[in-house]
């Protein structure tokens, strides 16, 4: 158990000390212990006791009566009992009983309950909430565990912050003159079931990436509306395809007709000539090219009627994913 | 405003829970997805009596948390699966639009404020 202990303060070398310090302190014993921990009466026999032991290694067992934590029986109570010959004496005999028990509260730290084991060089606390019922054990095994889980999420936690913070770490490793990952959909019309699907895995990978929740957001939601465009107003449906670079995002949403006869008008808040079943959707608010010129930084439209519609959505990567312009 | 404080604000029920435990800021009633596309924040509650997948996307792709459903109106299970798998809480309250909208208003829940008026064609 020691050994368990020097283990851990040996690893804590190569920590910041910060986060151990704050971990044994910051971590209360309820996260930590064995909850519901197996009990017997006083009235057992401290035969019944060798065989719990025996069957479940355990080596030692809290005594409860009606409820109440009377005492604890542990593997040298046992011994002893064996060497007096008495198997068939009640725990109540062999047990430490109540007012010598070394115990812990749910709510102490870790800290205080791991002090509390060197200093009595007791194996278990018996832990106990704030009507003093056991509602738990606490070993030094335990311990290491919970710590060793604190760590790993405390570690997962800087990672993920780091991760963030790199939005162009992704690229760092790939080497060539110009680097970009490319994305194709393609998006049916009137296929509104799906509709979206494209958008929430191009926002996926942005994230995956590590580009700021606010760039992703924006380029879903532009790429979102350039999807529903493609659903509600083309003849054959159409693609879209986002190229992802370490500066800059472009998503193209193209489509073979029917092509915008006036996008002046198209372009103009609240004018719309999406179908019924469009509107039943919830669009054809006219909203959709006034939407996405907010999201963007730059919106390019190419159009010919019965030829097709081209609509170039481009973002600059910054930081905090805010508009760069603004 | 917790997911608990909105529903006991309108007598509801919770269908899925979000996958973060988060304080709502303010809320956005609509039947447009594309008002609530212009309007999104993360942290806004989504209030809208249409249940179809493009709500939940919609949610999704602004990152609101939580979507409330009125009128009563139960979504489908495909729906909720959906909901639940990308970890957007699904609310539903048996008062309509207007009355859902009051309760919480009163209940202290903000709003966008006053926007400028403009012209529409």
């Amino acid at each position: 158990m020691t050994q368990q202990f020097s283990l851990f303060a040996r690893m804590g070398k190569d920590l910041p000390t910060s986060v151990l310090h704050e971990l044994t302190f910051e971590l209360k014993v309820l996260r930590v212990m064995t909850p519901e921990p197996y009990t017997l009466s006083s009235q057992h026999l401290m035969d019944d006791v060798k065989t719990i032991m025996r069957e479940r290694r355990f080596s030692g067992i809290p005594i409860v009566d009606d409820g109440e934590l009377v005492g604890i029986v542990s593997v040298q109570d046992l011994m002893r009992a064996f060497e007096e010959q008495a198997l068939d004496a009640p725990v109540k005999r062999y047990m430490t009983s109540k007012e010598h028990l070394i115990t812990a509260m749910v709510d102490e730290p870790v800290f205080e309950a791991l002090k509390r084991l060197e200093q009595t060089r007791v194996g278990r606390l018996l832990v106990l909430d704030g009507d003093h019922r056991l509602v738990g054990m606490l070993t030094k095994g335990d311990i290491m565990v919970g710590l060793l889980r604190a760590l790993e999420e405390a570690f997962n936690k800087e990672e993920e912050q780091r991760r963030q913070q790199q939005p162009r770490r992704f690229f760092e490793s790939l080497v060539s003159d110009e680097t970009s990952l490319l994305m194709r959909y393609r998006v049916r019309v009137n296929d509104f079931a799906s509709g979206g699907k494209a958008s929430a895995q191009i926002k996926q990978a942005l994230l995956q990436m590590g580009a700021a929740p606010q760039l992703a957001r924006r380029v879903a939601i532009a790429t979102y509306e350039a999807e529903i465009n493609l659903i509600i107003h083309t003849t054959d449906g159409g693609y879209l395809v986002a190229e992802i670079r370490p500066e800059r995002i472009t998503v193209v949403a193209h489509d073979t007709g029917p092509g915008i006869p006036n996008v002046e008008l198209a372009r103009r808040a609240g004018y719309s000539t999406a179908s019924p079943l469009a509107r039943e959707m919830g669009f054809g608010a006219g909203m959709g090219l006034v939407n996405i010129d907010r999201c963007t930084d730059e919106l390019n439209i190419w159009t010919a009627v019965g030829v097709g519609t081209r609509v170039e959505m481009v973002f600059i990567v910054t930081e905090d994913g805010v508009k760069a312009g603004k | 405003m917790k997911v608990d404080e909105i529903v006991k604000a309108i007598d509801g029920e919770i269908l899925t829970l979000p996958a973060i435990d988060v304080d709502v800021d303010r809320a956005f009633a609509a039947d447009l997805m594309s008002d609530i596309l212009v309007f999104a924040q993360p942290k806004m509650l989504m209030i809208t009596g249409l249940t179809n997948p493009q709500t939940i996307r919609t949610a999704e792709m602004s990152d609101m948390p939580v979507i409330l459903f009125v009128r009563g109106k139960r979504p489908s299970e495909t729906l909720l699966e959906m909901a639940e798998e990308i970890g957007i809480g699904i609310l539903v309250s048996p008062y309509t639009m207007y009355e859902t909208c009051g309760l919480l208003y009163q209940a202290g829940m903000p709003g966008m404020g006053k926007l400028p008026i403009v012209q529409q064609n």
